[in-house]
């Protein structure tokens, strides 16, 4: 593989550096960096001209659905969805069957996205905080690091218990790993199908009280200044109580971070009322106040992360009644279009925000290697075109899985291509 | 004259014209139902399927008389002892059905926005019998058809609707409904059974009858289900009937006589007491003769617009 990256515009938070460049790069390898770069005709050129190279975007929040429930998503199909959507790793949740809750479903799924990508998408499992992601005993966590979890998570099913959600913070502190919170005070949310509010009132659906996910983060930020060296990540926030609460617990330097999602700060509960089962997620769509409060929480650093929970359902699976239908959306192939549309066209994030929020911040998260981009070292890049108008067309996407409220909205701005392990991927 | 709507799937967002149209047709379906013989021919040649997810007697039996009242060919689907106990989805249900050349289907189901979700899948007309805590449209109608009959007009009534809101299609339909049509709305229960944010639907709420009942003309009463006790959403039948039960005693206090409805079935000295619900200010019986012609005129007006 020889590639010359043609007068592409180079953000790297981690350098500091923005500059446009041409790239060259052998076997996977950058060999060359600087302007005006010649190369020979055994080069495939790609002209970036207005169009970004940035570090490899990571997704910390996807559903892979393997083993178990391969009729929604396989390992190799979500890889494929996660390449087609711009990002070089994904950190697939444990809640398979078989979970991931020991070491030999770890390497199966390492495997399998080494054997799926060859390389060009790296799997970074997250394992089960608890036996059977059952909130009982401590699942075995030094196995599941050493053979290369990367978190823990029961993720899904919210760590109840306080007493072992207190241990796990002790015991996971031991290999530096951050265990991931669904936060959800379950014994409010029963039956809930929708936020609470105006709008669940309105249809008559049960609900889901924002309070729910704020009095679980309110519970762990009191176990994790119990236990400080832990490291608490907070999946999926999304009310307006939840961000305060990080906030403050920020200003205390407590090992606190968290991630939002691309739909809940692009969507709000009132969509809902079309009763389009694409709309059911846990946490469900709140209210406008809590999306607003999202993007500037993106943009004050509140939020460090920007991840999918890409969750495939099949049609089938999804094309019931409301309450029947499976909690969840895929993400993967919308969220960055969504993101570069809402966050930086409208000036809530920079560029290199977004970058940081995609690649640096997670990968720091999750004590992941830094991506250098420098001569030398292998090339993990996503490449960007800020401006591209596009629609999005769920019969385009890569995944096993089309349920997506995105169908047919116009973004502007996408990721055309990633470079990763000697492999690439460029869209069509 | 025609609906805006090819299916009754709710009173949010219907329009003044097209409640006065279903309220004018009915009274006019009501005179039928006092003749000796109370069959007209209007949907002769369609074929309507009654599709009841949820149990539900009075409703059933109202549309399936209403609809051989008009003439159509009724087909009954409850789902025990359907192909619904053996994973049948609802979209293939509905699906089989049509295929059977229905013309119309009327659904009852647990789940709010079933009948939305059976317009996408579907061609018939489609007429909601109650969804989940959503809408029950016909309810509403023939609530709003009584109370019109006794109090003349719409415009301007006082209706408190009373006790358990959260969990009633019937308060949500009779809101969305009453208010079109003028009139003003509050809601009474305990503070565990109304929903948030209903404020916001402009109704004003209220925990105490004695604060309400001077101020209204009519008092829609609603069922308590006993399994709400077992969530923790009051703590017995006998502290909901002293505080949240209308009596004669209560209602005597009022200076004029109030308008007592209750959708039925009656949990008899509970909700409501027996004097009041056989007394001479009860619309009850009113109400489901009313429910006959409402869903007669419902029928009839999608029925014949195609």
């Amino acid at each position: 593989m020889k590639l010359h990256l043609k007068s592409g515009r180079l953000i790297d938070p981690i350098k500091g550096k923005d500059v446009v460049t041409d790239m060259l790069i052998v076997d996977g390898r950058i060999e060359r960096l600087g302007t005006s770069l010649s190369s020979d005709k055994s080069f495939e050129v790609i002209d970036l001209k207005n169009k970004i190279i940035a570090p490899g975007f990571i997704d910390m929040h996807v559903h892979l659905r393997e083993p178990g429930y391969e009729h929604k998503e396989t390992i190799e199909t979500g890889c494929g969805s996660a390449a087609a959507g711009g990002f070089t790793a994904v950190c697939c949740m444990p809640n398979t069957n078989p979970a991931i809750d020991e070491e030999s479903v770890v390497r199966y799924v390492q495997e399998e996205g080494r054997r799926a990508t060859g390389g060009l998408v790296d799997v970074f499992p997250i394992a089960a905080a608890s036996k059977g992601r059952k909130g009982e005993e401590l699942s075995p966590m030094a196995e599941l690091a050493k053979a290369g979890a990367v978190a823990f998570s029961d993720d899904g099913s919210p760590i109840a218990n306080a007493e072992l959600m207190r241990r796990i913070f002790e015991y996971s502190s031991m290999y530096n790993l951050p265990v991931i919170q669904h936060a959800e005070e379950s014994t409010m949310t029963k039956n809930g199908l929708m936020n609470e509010g105006f709008e669940s009132t309105r249809l008559g659906m049960p609900s889901i009280p924002p309070i729910a996910e704020e009095l679980m983060i309110v519970r762990d930020i009191v176990l994790l200044r119990y236990i400080p060296r832990a490291k608490y990540h907070i999946a999926h926030i999304s009310t307006i109580g939840s961000i305060d609460c990080v906030r403050r617990a920020k200003a205390e330097k407590l090992n606190i971070t968290c991630e939002a999602a691309p739909h809940h700060f692009t969507l709000t509960d009132e969509a809902v009322g079309s009763f389009d089962t694409n709309l059911k997620m846990n946490p469900p769509l709140r209210t406008k106040a809590d999306v607003q409060a999202i993007k500037e929480a993106l943009r004050d650093g509140i939020i460090d992360v920007i991840a999918s929970d890409h969750a495939p359902h099949t049609i089938d699976e999804k094309e019931v009644e409301f309450a029947q239908a499976p909690f969840g959306i895929v993400g993967l192939e919308t969220a960055i279009g969504l993101s570069i549309t809402e966050l930086v066209h409208q000036k809530y994030l920079t560029l290199i925000q977004l970058i940081e929020k995609f690649s640096v911040n997670p990968r720091r998260i999750l004590s992941l290697p830094t991506i250098n981009i420098q001569e030398g070292e292998l090339a993990n890049l996503t490449l960007l075109d800020p401006n591209i108008k596009w629609t999005v067309d769920i019969q385009l996407f890569k995944s096993k899985s089309k349920n997506s409220p995105f169908h047919g909205r116009s973004l502007k701005g996408k990721a055309i291509g990633i470079i990763n392990n000697g492999k690439t991927y460029f869209a069509k | 004259m025609k609906l805006q709507s090819r299916h009754l799937l709710g009173l949010e967002g219907m329009s003044k014209e097209d409640i006065t149209l279903i309220l004018d047709t009915a009274a006019s379906f009501k005179e039928i139902l006092e003749r000796p013989i109370k069959k007209v021919p209007p949907l002769q040649g369609k074929t309507i399927v009654n599709l009841f997810f949820e149990s539900s007697t009075r409703t059933r039996i109202s549309f399936e008389l209403a609809e051989r009242r008009l003439s159509a060919d009724v087909v009954n689907f409850a789902a025990s002892g359907s192909s619904v106990n053996k994973g049948e989805t609802l979209k293939d249900t509905a699906r089989n059905i049509e295929a059977m050349k229905i013309d119309m289907v009327v659904i009852r189901h647990s789940a709010s926005g079933a009948p939305h979700f059976l317009t996408r899948v579907v061609k018939a007309n489609v007429i909601n019998a109650g969804d989940g805590a959503h809408e029950h449209p016909t309810q509403a109608l023939l609530d709003m058809m009584t109370l019109r009959e006794k109090h003349g007009s719409l415009e301007g009534l006082r209706i408190c609707i009373v006790g358990d809101i959260l969990h009633s299609r019937v308060a949500l339909s009779n809101i969305y409904g009453l208010k079109t049509m003028g009139a003003e709305i509050s809601v009474c229960g305990p503070a565990t059974l109304i929903p948030r944010n209903i404020e916001d639907l402009g109704v004003r709420v209220y925990h105490r009858l004695e604060d309400i009942i001077p101020h209204v003309d009519a008092l829609n009463v609603l069922r308590i289900q006993l399994e709400r006790q077992k969530s923790g959403l009051f703590p017995s039948l006998r502290e909901y009937h002293r505080y949240f039960g209308v009596t004669k005693e209560k209602v005597d206090r009022a200076l004029k006589p109030i308008t007592i409805m209750h959708p039925g079935p009656i949990n008899r000295d509970v909700e409501l007491s027996a004097d009041l619900a056989d007394g001479p200010h009860s619309v009850i019986l009113e109400q489901v003769t009313n429910g006959e012609a409402i869903r007669m005129s419902v029928l009839y007006l999608l029925g014949t617009s195609n």
